[in-house]
């Protein structure tokens, strides 16, 4: 046992420590979050900081498919957070009344396409041109 | 030797995932944060990688570890830009302090585009 193993062997123990505590303070934000938005973000980083603890782990383990593991991990985030965020353009921020950007101009148009389609699945359809190109 | 880098690698790696999550707490609004988020996050999740390349030595762990290295460097600017824009038509106000929203009134918001894209008033 060198002086370069242990080395590294606490560094790993120092990186799993960090990334422990950094998870746990995106779970504050991801809990204080004050708009849906916010929570997104929270959540992708969570994943994120979760493919480098499973990468510290393969290399603590010797576990080589580990990278597998996080690398696809890594894929299925990225496509949570894309879903996350269409869903976020088309049902707006109707349920946070205390969000402070109730004067923005692009809130308004957005909010009231969003009570459109709480009546009916097709509402949105009164503007077909804008859902086909961009739905 | 080899210990000695992935020793390093992996240290730095760690303290950008935990500066990034200092800054998703202690940033004032979504747009700052995403800033402290996608950036530091990709740096934290790129330096191990790199340190699994360097800590295995082998070549079917290096090709899998810069495949995954490659992936989080382009699709962590997609994922940013396309939450932000969300974000944005969505209504979420940027911080009190900030100086200038270029994109202020400049949305179509019915269409969701852009008015005028090369902005000949700036």
């Amino acid at each position: 046992m060198s002086w370069a193993d242990n080395f590294l062997n606490a560094a790993i123990m120092i990186a799993l420590a960090a990334i422990i505590i950094s998870l746990g303070l995106i779970v504050i934000r991801l809990i204080r979050g004050p708009t849906l938005p916010d929570r997104i973000l929270s959540l992708d980083m969570l994943v994120t900081v979760a493919v480098g603890f499973i990468t510290v782990i393969a290399i603590h383990s010797q576990q080589r498919s580990y990278i597998d593991v996080a690398i696809s991990l890594g894929l299925v985030g990225l496509l949570a957070t894309i879903a996350f965020a269409r869903y976020v353009i088309y049902r707006g921020l109707q349920n946070e009344e205390a969000d402070e950007g109730k004067e923005q101009e692009p809130e308004a148009e957005t909010v009231d396409s969003g009570k459109r389609s709480d009546v009916g699945e097709n509402s949105e359809s009164q503007t077909p041109s804008s859902n086909q190109r961009w739905l | 030797m080899a210990a000695l880098a992935t020793g390093c690698l992996l240290l730095i790696g760690a303290l950008f995932c935990l500066t990034a999550a200092i800054g998703l707490v202690r940033l004032p609004d979504l747009y700052s944060r995403m800033h402290a988020a996608t950036k530091a996050g990709t740096l934290g999740v790129g330096l191990p990688f790199l340190a699994a390349i360097v800590h295995f030595g082998e070549l079917e762990v290096a090709t899998r570890a810069l495949a995954g290295i490659v992936f989080f460097i382009l699709t962590a600017p997609v994922s940013a830009h396309v939450l932000a824009r969300a974000a944005y038509f969505a209504g979420v106000a940027p911080w009190r302090e900030t100086r200038i929203d270029q994109l202020a009134g400049r949305y179509r918001t019915g269409l969701r585009r852009l008015d005028g894209f090369p902005f000949k008033d700036q």
